[in-house]
């Protein structure tokens, strides 16, 4: 009887203690979003004289007017990442679940080797330059869409993903069964496979489209012409021109700032980019998790 | 080969698309690696620059480049491999022994939402909180009159900034592997501890922290092969062009991406990468063999 009023001591001094660590950390993770939405609602002038704060002092929606005064940049700039997202992560998909399929077959002798050759680029490559110019100068992909789509098609980790995922769906009973209906190698993987390993599948998709969304490095070595950049690029040079011309105006002592809510225009810029994210997230999220739970029970 | 070929046509076609993506992605930039042993020229290409030996290694090592980049890169992998899945650990344990239904998924949520978010956002971010004329931090400095301080020209300070921002961002992630590892541990084992008399903590220390350590050892095991790339996105987002900074930030890759797009310094560049390929080559290589040697079963390969 001691010993379990003791426990229930015990269990009460962790859960205060854990409540309030994870309480915190969550607080923590979400403070910085806050900073960049109070920030893109208050004016600029506010921001200029008093500075960031947690929620806007002088609520106002001109970052918003700046950004969508010449709207046709931004929305070319979602037009691209939008695409790419789309081309590249079901193209990515198909040859990803493809190359798992064969790779976990028993009845596929070179499986092992095959394995082996995409495994080992993990190991060893030749680096960024010897890449960034065969890319350029001797397959002329500089910009064009194929190399905003072409490097994020898959990773080997990915492959390795689905392989495992799809050996531990589908019972090799299963491929024989329908081997002996007569079906082939691919009508066995577009209706048998596909549909097992549909959770695997959305895991895998979501990396890929998340990796496309997110891409600024494609642009920034590959692209020059400013209607193909992919959005988060086009942020990243938004950043970049607006904190340039902030120094430029301090150099020659005209007061550029003023007329152009530079600071607001930053935030509210950076929460249009990011926004569908933040909206789809609640969604996505779940199958993320869920996905990653399998492959890391597997592991 | 061919018997086989001929057996297994469709599934060979179906690989097809992925070994030529490997072929082209990854191994014919091998070739490329001979840039590190010339003295680059634009008009020359692959085999007409000028082959000047080992003069580009030769300049990276006096310069004390190399030294630099390497320690940097190790150090802060080593930081990012040893705080990152201490710090998943122990929010795992926690979260999992959490009672709140609601109270657990949201927090959950929330950890794992700056995972989804881009780099650029965390160098907008990073640019709210601390440049110095209207960054968060120094707006409350200045409240309690003590700011405002020059962050973005402190270089020590952005070690530390490195590291949080990483935590920031891959905690959520990692603490989903872990979580996955505490769920799949059976119910017996905490039963059987609480007949014995076995406190909570008790219980954390004797049975969940062990049963982490396979899942674990796999995580270390892959960090430990990529331990010479760094988070070449988090450091360039973070960092830019900022030369200030560069002696506490800079990493292989931040350096080989600016040999490329600002100094034009190809052969150099190459050089730089072929050093890292290598010597992550080796290191996996040792670590493999002697993690063999100890137990069979947490091996790579």
């Amino acid at each position: 009887m001691h010993t379990r009023a003791r426990d229930s001591e015990f269990t009460m001094l962790f859960q205060v203690i854990a409540y309030t660590f994870i309480l915190f950390l969550s607080i923590i993770c979400l403070v910085p979003f806050l900073l960049i939405l109070s920030g893109s609602f208050s004016s600029n002038e506010s921001i200029v004289r008093d500075g960031y704060h947690l929620f806007p002092t002088d609520f106002s929606l001109e970052g918003y007017k700046m950004v969508f005064k010449f709207p046709t940049q931004v929305l070319k700039a979602y037009g691209v990442t939008v695409f790419t997202t789309v081309v590249g992560t079901a193209l990515g998909l198909f040859f990803i679940t493809m190359a798992g399929f064969v790779l976990q077959r028993k009845d596929f002798k070179y499986r092992n080797t095959f394995s082996f050759f995409i495994y080992f680029t993990t190991l060893f490559g030749g680096g960024l330059v010897p890449w960034y110019i065969m890319l350029a100068n001797y397959f002329n992909l500089t910009d064009t869409y194929t190399v905003l789509i072409f490097p994020g098609l898959m990773t080997p980790f990915l492959i390795i993903l689905m392989k495992n995922f799809i050996r531990s769906a589908v019972p090799d009973e299963l491929i024989e069964s329908a081997k002996i209906d007569g079906a082939n190698d691919f009508r066995i993987y577009f209706s048998v496979v596909l549909n097992l390993a549909m959770p695997g599948i959305a895991t895998v998709g979501l990396f890929l489209a998340l990796g496309y969304w997110n891409d600024w490095f494609t642009s920034s070595l590959f692209i020059n012409n400013p209607d193909m950049y992919q959005l988060q690029f086009y942020l990243y040079n938004t950043m970049n021109t607006i904190t340039f011309i902030d120094q430029m105006a301090i150099g020659t002592g005209i007061t550029l700032s003023q007329d152009v809510p530079t600071e607001s225009t930053k935030m509210a810029m950076a929460i249009i980019v990011t926004g569908p994210i933040l909206f789809l997230y609640p969604f996505v999220q779940r199958y993320f998790v869920r996905g990653l739970t399998i492959g890391a029970v597997k592991g | 080969m061919l018997k086989e070929l001929n057996k297994n046509k469709m599934l060979f076609l179906m690989l097809l698309p992925t070994l030529i993506f490997f072929l082209i992605n990854s191994y014919f930039p091998m070739v490329g690696i001979y840039y590190a042993f010339t003295r680059y020229d634009f008009e020359g290409g692959l085999f007409g620059s000028p082959f000047v030996g080992l003069e580009n290694f030769k300049f990276l090592w006096q310069s004390g480049m190399l030294l630099k980049l390497t320690t940097n890169t190790v150090g802060y992998n080593l930081a990012f491999i040893i705080l990152g899945n201490g710090l998943a650990i122990f929010c795992a344990i926690m979260l999992s022994e959490i009672r709140g239904k609601v109270f657990k998924k949201v927090t959950q949520s929330v950890m794992f939402l700056p995972y989804f978010i881009s780099f650029v956002l965390l160098s907008v971010i990073a640019y709210n909180m601390f440049n110095y004329e209207s960054g968060f931090v120094n707006t409350v400095l200045k409240r309690f009159e003590a700011g405002p301080v020059d962050i973005y020209n402190t270089p020590w300070i952005w070690v530390f900034l490195i590291i949080i921002f990483y935590l920031w961002k891959n905690l959520g992630y990692s603490m989903v592997i872990y979580l996955a590892a505490i769920t799949g541990i059976s119910d017996e084992y905490y039963e059987a501890a609480r007949m014995d008399g076995a406190n909570i903590f008790q219980r954390i220390w004797y049975i969940t922290v062990p049963m982490l350590k396979p899942t674990f050892v796999i995580l270390l095991l892959f960090s430990l092969g990529s331990i010479m790339k760094g988070q070449f996105d988090l450091f360039y987002q973070l960092i830019g062009n900022n030369g200030v900074l560069y002696n506490a930030t800079d990493i292989i890759d931040t350096y080989v991406y600016r040999s490329l797009k600002v100094t034009f310094d190809i052969g150099m560049a190459t050089a730089a990468g072929l050093y890292q390929s290598l010597f992550g080559f080796i290191l996996i290589m040792t670590v493999n063999y002697i993690i063999r040697k100890v137990n069979e079963d947490y091996a790579l390969f």
